[in-house]
C-alpha cells in the first residue's frame, strides 16, 4: 500500500525527517511513537502532500505509484485520508456542507454523523468553538465519508473523554476494517502518545521516531511499553533500536 | 418657497462627510419617459440583469411590484391584501398625511445628495404593510439605470404599520455592465408597534456607476428591522450610512453586509444605531473581501439607555492585488448598564485552511472558493426562503470573479 524510500523533509530549509524507510502493507496498521517534536506529525503531512513539507530527496509510493511530486488533493482523490491534530476552523462552512463535497463514498453523511454522536452539529461551523474530543469526532465522521484505503491519523485519542475514546476507537475500527479478518484492504498509519488506541485497533507493527528518523520498529505493545517504563530516552540507546538499525527489515 | 426645497437650495453644495465627492453637474435628469407597463409585458429592461439584483418580473412568489426605469415609473401594484405598493407622487396624492413622513427621519439637507433628490424628485416608491398585515412573499422594488449619464433621484417611504409585517427586496441594476451613472436614493423607514420589515438589498450596478442611498429607520415598541445588504459587482462608487433609530422599548436592529470590492471600485458602507429605550437590541454583521478594490466598513453603536445590548462584527479579507479593507467600528455608550461590544478583523485567506480542504479532495481552486463562500455566508434568522436563494445566488454569481 505505502512504500517510504529513504525520505528526507524540510521546512523552510530546516530538515526535520532523514532518511525515512516506511513499508506498510496492504490491510496493515501501524503505530508511530515518538517524542514531541520527533517529527511524527511532518511525516504524516509529507505522506499526505501538505505544501509546506518539502520533500528534500527520496520517494512516497502508494499503490505502486509515486506520489511525491502530487498535489494533495489528487492524493485524496486515490485514496488517501488523514486526520488532523489540530485542524483549521472554517467559519460559514457547514459540517454537513464539508461531507458533501470531500471525496466520499455515498454513504448517507446523517447517518455516519448518528454513529458518532455527532447529528447536533451537522450545522455547526466546522470546528467553530468545538471541544477537543468534538474536533476529533469532526475528523472521524469526515474520514467515515471520504473511507480511505490509507488511513493517517495524528493522535486520534488526545483531548477525548473516556466515553468518546469508545466511539471514537470503535470508528478507527471500521476505517480500517479491523473487524474483517481477510481480504482487508484498509492500511493505517497512527500517531498515539498515550497508545490507548491499542486498546481499539490491533497494531501490526510499531514505529519509534527518533533523531529525525524511523529509530526503531517491532510490536507495537512492546514498544508501547518500553517506553512507558523507561521513556524515550532509553530508546536512544536501547539494544533493539540497535538490532533495528542494523537489521531494519527483520520482523 | 417651500421649506424643504428652501433647505435643498441650501444645501445642495455641500459634500457628504463620507466618499469621494461627486460633481452632479456631470449628470443629466433629462431622460426619455416610458409608460406604465403590465409587470410581465415590460420590455425595457434587461431580464437578467434584474434577475441577478434580485428582480423577477414574472412576479411569481412576491407580493407586489415596483420597477421605476430612469425617471419613469413603469409598473407599482401590490398582489396582496393589506399591502401597498405605488409611486411616491401617486402615495403622496392620494394620502396628505404622508408629507410628513417625508424628510422627516433623513434632514433634506444632509448633503449634496439628499438635496438634488428633492430638487430634481424622480418619484420612487411608497410600500405599506396595514396594521396586523403580513406579506407572504417578499415585495420587490427596482430602481433600474438605463439612459447614459443620467442621475436618478428617487425617494422612498417604507412602512409597516402596527403588528404588520413587510419583507421588501430591492434590486437595482444598470442596463449593461458599461452603463454610466448615478443613483440618489432616499429611503425612510417606519416600523410601528410589533411589527417587523426585513430589507434586502441587492445591488447590481456597473464599474462606471455612482450610488449614494440615504437611509434612516424608526423602530417603536417590540419592532423589528432586518436589512440585508450585498454589493458584489464593480460599482465605481458607493457610500451609504442608514441610521436606525430605536425609539421604543425592546426595538430590535439587525444590519447584514456583505461586499466585494474588484480592482477601481471604492465601496464605504456603514451603519449607525441609536438605542434610546430599554431592551433595545441592535446587531452589524459586516463580511467585506477585496480582490483589488477599497472598502470602508463602518459602524456605530449608540447606547443612550441602560439596559440596551449591541454588537457589532467586522471580517475583511483582502484577497488579492493592493485592495484595502478599512474597518471603523465605534461604540458611543452614554450612561452606564449598557452592554455594548465590537470585534473586527482584516486578513487574508489563511493557507492552513486551503490546504485542510485539499487534504480533502478539493483543488486548491475549490478550496478557496469554498473558504470565500463560507466568509461570505451570514446565518440571518427569520429570512423568507425566496429572500435567501437571492442573496445564495447573488454570492455566487461574484465567485467567478475570484480568479
Amino acid at each position: 500500500m505505502l512504500e517510504i524510500e529513504n525520505l528526507t523533509v524540510s521546512i523552510e530549509g530546516n530538515v526535520l525527517l532523514e532518511d525515512i524507510n516506511l513499508h506498510i502493507a496492504m490491510g496493515e496498521t501501524h503505530m508511530l511513537f515518538g517524542e514531541n517534536g520527533s517529527g511524527k506529525t511532518s511525516l504524516l503531512m509529507a505522506i499526505m502532500g501538505i505544501g509546506k513539507y518539502k520533500v528534500e530527496s527520496g520517494r512516497i509510493i502508494y499503490k505502486g505509484e509515486d506520489i511525491t511530486r502530487m498535489p494533495a488533493y489528487e492524493r485524496a482523490r486515490k485514496g488517501i485520508g488523514i486526520m488532523f491534530q489540530r485542524p483549521p476552523t472554517i467559519r460559514g462552512l457547514k459540517v454537513e456542507q464539508i461531507l458533501e463535497i470531500i471525496e466520499h463514498n455515498g454513504e448517507d453523511p446523517e447517518k455516519l454523523a448518528a454513529e458518532l454522536n455527532f447529528t447536533d452539529f451537522l450545522d455547526r461551523d466546522l470546528n467553530l468553538g468545538f471541544s477537543g474530543g468534538e474536533i476529533k469526532r469532526a475528523e472521524i465522521l469526515q474520514l467515515l465519508a471520504q473511507d480511505p484505503d490509507l488511513v493517517l491519523l495524528d493522535e486520534p485519542e488526545s483531548g477525548v473523554d473516556l466515553v468518546n475514546i469508545n466511539v471514537i476507537g470503535n470508528a478507527i475500527r471500521k476505517l480500517l476494517q479491523k473487524d474483517k479478518h481477510r481480504k482487508r484492504e484498509k492500511s493505517g498509519l497512527i500517531i498515539t502518545h498515550s497508545g490507548f488506541i491499542l486498546d481499539y485497533v490491533e497494531a501490526d507493527r510499531g514505529c519509534v521516531l527518533a533523531n529525525k528518523t524511523i529509530w526503531c520498529a517491532g510490536n507495537p505493545h512492546e514498544l508501547i511499553e518500553g517506553i512507558r517504563e523507561h521513556g524515550y530516552h532509553e530508546c536512544l540507546t536501547c539494544e533493539r533500536a540497535q538490532e533495528f538499525q542494523e537489521h531494519p527489515d527483520d520482523p | 418657497m417651500p421649506d424643504a426645497k428652501r433647505k435643498a437650495e441650501e444645501a445642495k453644495g455641500k459634500a457628504a462627510r463620507y466618499g469621494p465627492d461627486i460633481d452632479l453637474g456631470q449628470y443629466t435628469v433629462d431622460t426619455p419617459a416610458y409608460p406604465e407597463q403590465e409587470l410581465d409585458k415590460i420590455d425595457v429592461v434587461d431580464e437578467k440583469r434584474l434577475l441577478d439584483a434580485g428582480v423577477d418580473i414574472s412576479g411569481n412568489e412576491r407580493s407586489g411590484s415596483f420597477i421605476q426605469v430612469d425617471s419613469s415609473v413603469l409598473h407599482a401594484a401590490p398582489t396582496q391584501e393589506g399591502i401597498e405598493v405605488m409611486s411616491t407622487r401617486k402615495a403622496l396624492d392620494e394620502y396628505p398625511w404622508l408629507a410628513e413622513y417625508l424628510w422627516n427621519l433623513v434632514p433634506v439637507d444632509t448633503d449634496k445628495y439628499t438635496a438634488r433628490a428633492e430638487l430634481d424628485f424622480q418619484d420612487g416608491y411608497f410600500v405599506r404593510a396595514l396594521p396586523g398585515a403580513r406579506s407572504v412573499f417578499p415585495v420587490q422594488a427596482c430602481l433600474y439605470l438605463k439612459a447614459e449619464d443620467v442621475s436618478q433621484n428617487v425617494h422612498n417611504i417604507i412602512i409597516a404599520e402596527e403588528g404588520s409585517e413587510l419583507h421588501i427586496i430591492t434590486g437595482c441594476a444598470t442596463d449593461s455592465p458599461e452603463s454610466r451613472g448615478l443613483h440618489i436614493g432616499v429611503s425612510e423607514f417606519y416600523i410601528k408597534k410589533n411589527a417587523r420589515i426585513t430589507f434586502s438589498m441587492i445591488h447590481n450596478w456597473a464599474a462606471n456607476v455612482a450610488v449614494r442611498p440615504r437611509s434612516a429607520i424608526r423602530i417603536e415598541e417590540g419592532g423589528v428591522f432586518i436589512n440585508n445588504y450585498v454589493s458584489l459587482h464593480p460599482v465605481e462608487s458607493l457610500q451609504l450610512y442608514p441610521g436606525a433609530y430605536l425609539v421604543g422599548r425592546g426595538a430590535t436592529a439587525r444590519f447584514n453586509s456583505i461586499l466585494l470590492a474588484p480592482p477601481g471600485s471604492h465601496l464605504d458602507v456603514g451603519s449607525k444605531a441609536v438605542l434610546s429605550a430599554p431592551g433595545c437590541r441592535c446587531e452589524m454583521i459586516a463580511r467585506a473581501l477585496s480582490t483589488g478594490g477599497y472598502i470602508a466598513a463602518r459602524g456605530l453603536l449608540v447606547g443612550e439607555v441602560e439596559g440596551i445590548k449591541a454588537h457589532l462584527e467586522c471580517r475583511g479579507m483582502i484577497l488579492k492585488g493592493d485592495g484595502e479593507i478599512h474597518a471603523i467600528p465605534e461604540l458611543d455608550g452614554k450612561v452606564a448598564g449598557v452592554d455594548m461590544s465590537h470585534e473586527a478583523a482584516v486578513g487574508k485567506i489563511a493557507a492552513e485552511e486551503v490546504e485542510y480542504l485539499m487534504a480533502r479532495g478539493l483543488t486548491e481552486e475549490e478550496a478557496v472558493s469554498t473558504i470565500v463562500r463560507g466568509f461570505m455566508h451570514v446565518d440571518i434568522e427569520g429570512l423568507p426562503p425566496v429572500l435567501k436563494e437571492q442573496i445564495d445566488h447573488a454570492i455566487e454569481l461574484s465567485e467567478e470573479s475570484l480568479f
